[in-house]
Formats: C-alpha cells, structure tokens, sequence
C-alpha cells in the first residue's frame, strides 16, 4: 500500500463489504462490490449507496462572498435561496473549464463540492483570484460524504432523519440530524435518479455507515464502475473525460450553466468570442452494434470528424452509449456517425438530451 | 478467491490454454473475469485465420472497458465458440469449460515452453 494514497472514512467498510479496491483520484476506492451490472440495477430500480468522500469540499465565507463566487463561476448564483443548490462551472480566462462543481448556498458561507482530482488546483485558482473580503477554506479532509440513490430513496430513508426529508425540493438542503449526528442533507446526485447526498463529519462516518446498512437491508453498496455508468446514462459530464482546460461550456452543451448577462466573471470575454465560432460539440450518441469507449475516433464519409471522450455498455437500455466531441455541422441530433473500434466502422445514432429519463419525473 | 485449474497452463496476460495434442483451446482466466466484470460482448477472429503468438486473437467487452486476448501460441484458427459469442456472460459464470474463447492447431510446439505452469501463474497472485 502506498501511504502517499488516501483512505476515505469508510475505507474499511468498503473491505470488509467485498469492495475491490483501486487508486483513483489519490484515494484507494472500490471500484465495485458485487458487480456494475447488479449495482446499476439496484440505483435504478432500488436504492444503492456510494461513498463519495473522495469529491473536494470547500467553503467560501466572509462580506463579499456573493461577488466573489459569482466572478469565479459561470451560472449566477446570486439568484441562490439559502438551503438552494445550483450546479455551476469555473473557466480560465481563455474559456477553459478549470472544474465542473456544486455551489450550496448556507445561511453564512458558500460550500462548494468539487472534484477529487481538482480540489487542490480548485483551491488554489480561488485563492489567486481572490477579492477583498472573503475567506477560503478547503473542509475537504473534515468532510464524509454518502451519496443514497434510487426510487426507494426518500421511502427508506424518511424517518431516519429529525425532519421530514420528502419536503426537501429537487436542489435543495437542510441541516438535520441522523441518530443524534449533524449533517448537511440535499436532494442531489449523479446517477439521474431520485436521491439525497449527507455531509458530515467523518469520525462518525463508519457509525453513519453501519445504521443504514441495519435500518435500510435492500441498501447496495455500489463503486465507481456504477457510478460512472450511471452518470453516462443520465449524459453528466465527467471532468477529465468530456470537459477540461481545453474545452469551453458552450462546446460542451453547459450553456444553460453559463450566464452571459450577469456581471463580469472569469471566462467571459472569450466565451463571448469562442460563442460567435464552434466548432465542435459534445454530443451523445447510442450504438445497436458495438460499445464505444474513450479515445476511439469518430467519422462521416471516411473522414475524421470527432472522437469519443466517454463511452460504455448501458446496462439499462442494453446498448452502447458515448459522448463525444463532433465537428460542426456533423453534430446535429439525428444524424448517424461512424464509430472506429478497432478496425472496423460502426454506426452511432446521435441522439438530444439524456440517454436514460426515470419515469417519475425530475431530470 | 479466482479459481486456478490444475491441469492448464497459463499466461501473464491471464489467458489459458488447454493442450490436447496439437490442439490448443483457449480461455480467459477466472481472475481475468473477475477484474473485467460483466462481459457483455465477445469479438473472436474467424476460423481459418492464422495467428502469431501474442497477437490479439479476440475483444472481450465488459460493461466499463474492453479487453484484448492475446494469443498464447501461434497457429490456425480450427474452432470458434459460437455460445459465448451469443452468450458472453458464460465467460464470467464458467471461465474455463462453457467460457472457452477458441480453439487453434499448434504451428510451433516449441512455444509452449513459454507458457506458465500453474504453479508458477498462482505465484504471481
């Protein structure tokens, strides 16, 4: 074991439970339990639990806390009510994503999840851009994370909780108590299905761990695989897959995260510029034949036109899915593009929107 | 724990290899199944194609990722296993009897020395 790797709180659980370990993002995590497929299934159908300890958390105080965090990020999130969430990107001043994250608005501070690969390089962009009055404190290391999805969800865990958490809106927060335990409880998640995210402190992470476990017996412990797969499906950006320093939220379909009218913030300018002229755009696509994967080209007529930045088998709609970034004009939804696995060229069906849509509403 | 059969040899790239005369069935190793998870698609070269030891003989897609099985020995292509290319999830519930990739004629006896026995194979586990 490499002792520069970090070990989440709940580390031992996920030993214990069967959990194959990996290194991923500077923390060994279980990439899955009992297998993708079953853990897929059981969030989609059910409800599954994932340790998410490894995201970044960093908290934003002080008088100018609103200004400074509506210069940093791209949506507005001036327009947040206390206890509202909003998700939201950071860009470099040429338009690049610096991250992809979640700004909750609390009564005193903005607390911010990030991802595990970029809280440090978060961190510090906020501090070198930091204005006047205004504090930033990288929680990170104080923070358990649990994220519970699936249908069940809001049934299993209601009741567990000192409020009523069905009242809780679609990104939305309170702070309540869970056996006697203060957490921060949100109606979030990155699996496009129905479910809530605890913060708290992790010297009661593994007690945290072991009451749900008794109180909610369907619980399955699902791993990265999942979690990833389940993102796909719902067609989330992964940073580091489909969004990084060399893309721009307008290529990358987050122009509804990306508020031009509000005051000046970091990335404007040139995303104003880099508006006027794509290129390119992430789109998804699905596959009857073949499964696409990272890194695999994309063509039309022979001719390079794109190249897939996310792909797997969907477990859910039994079939290949992907993302990736497709030259303008081949990108328009509908049209068909050829994938090369290998060497051969098989068709993918650019589709609009989510791969998968749960039935009871939400998005 | 994977199984590890008696009777088989073995790869570093946890491929194994049956060998009955000149014969050679091929197969995936229990670890390898456990480490792809779900297998949900198998791509195996046709029979009669001609392979060099350590050419990609076969794509075995999981859920997450793909995987390259490299040939353990050189030869000819003599027999495809037609049920886990419709079934691929036998090579996960059965790694070395219904989970058989293919079967080749041996053109070089001499490279079998290459492979491992299964002694040496549980060492590196």
């Amino acid at each position: 074991m490499d002792n520069t790797i970090k070990k989440t709180p709940f580390y031992k659980r996920h030993v214990d439970m069967g959990g194959r370990i990996v290194e991923f993002a500077g923390f060994y995590m279980p990439i899955q339990y009992k297998g993708v497929i079953k853990e897929v299934g059981a969030v989609r159908n059910r409800i599954g639990i994932f340790d998410v300890s490894h995201m970044g958390e960093i908290k934003i105080k002080g008088n100018d806390r609103d200004k400074f965090i509506s210069y940093i990020t791209t949506n507005d999130p001036i327009t947040l009510d206390e206890f509202q969430e909003q998700y939201s990107s950071m860009c470099y001043e040429d338009g690049g994503i610096v991250d992809d994250l979640l700004i909750y608005k609390l009564p005193d501070y903005f607390f911010l999840v990030v991802n595990a690969a970029n809280t440090e390089k978060d961190y510090n962009w906020m501090v070198q851009n930091k204005k006047e009055d205004v504090t930033i404190e990288n929680v990170s290391e104080n923070t358990a994370q649990l994220a519970i999805q699936g249908p069940q969800a809001e049934k299993c865990l209601n009741g567990l909780f000192n409020e009523d958490i069905s009242k809780i809106n679609y990104y939305h927060s309170t702070i309540t108590r869970f056996c006697g335990i203060e957490m921060l409880v949100s109606r979030t998640g990155y699996t496009g299905e129905d479910g809530f995210e605890l913060y708290f402190d992790p010297k009661y992470a593994l007690d945290v761990w072991d009451k749900l476990f008794e109180e909610i017996p369907e619980l399955e412990p699902c791993g990265l695989s999942a979690r990833d797969i389940l993102r796909l499906e719902a067609r989330y950006c992964l940073y580091g897959n489909d969004i990084d320093k060399t893309t721009n939220p307008i290529e990358a379909g987050l122009s509804w995260i990306t508020k031009l009218d509000k005051d000046d913030f970091i990335g404007r300018t040139a995303i104003l510029r880099l508006k006027e002229n794509i290129k390119r755009k992430l789109v998804g696509f699905e596959m009857n034949d073949g499964i696409p994967r990272k890194g695999f080209e994309i063509y039309k007529d022979r001719e390079k036109i794109g190249v897939v930045t996310s792909g797997c088998y969907s477990p859910t709609l039994k079939k290949g899915i992907g993302l990736g970034y497709i030259d303008v004009p081949h990108h328009k939804s509908g049209g068909v593009v050829d994938i090369k696995i290998g060497e051969k060229f098989k068709p993918g069906n650019i589709i609009k929107g989510a791969f998968y849509r749960r039935s009871n509403g939400g998005s | 724990m994977a199984e590890v059969r008696d009777g088989l040899k073995y790869t570093e790239t946890e491929e194994w290899v049956k060998i009955e005369n000149d014969i050679a069935m091929i197969g995936i190793t229990d670890h390898a199944q456990e480490e792809l998870s779900d297998i949900v698609a198998v791509a195996i070269k046709e029979i009669g194609t001609r392979i060099k030891r350590g050419e990609s003989i076969a794509t075995v897609d999981a859920v997450k990722a793909a995987s390259d099985i490299y040939s353990p020995l050189s030869g000819e292509i003599t027999e495809v296993n037609q049920n886990v290319v419709s079934s691929p999830e036998l090579i996960n519930h059965s790694p070395y009897d219904q989970g058989w990739l293919l079967k080749l004629k041996i053109e070089n006896p001499n490279e079998i020395s290459f492979l491992l026995e299964k002694e040496q194979y549980d060492e590196r586990h």
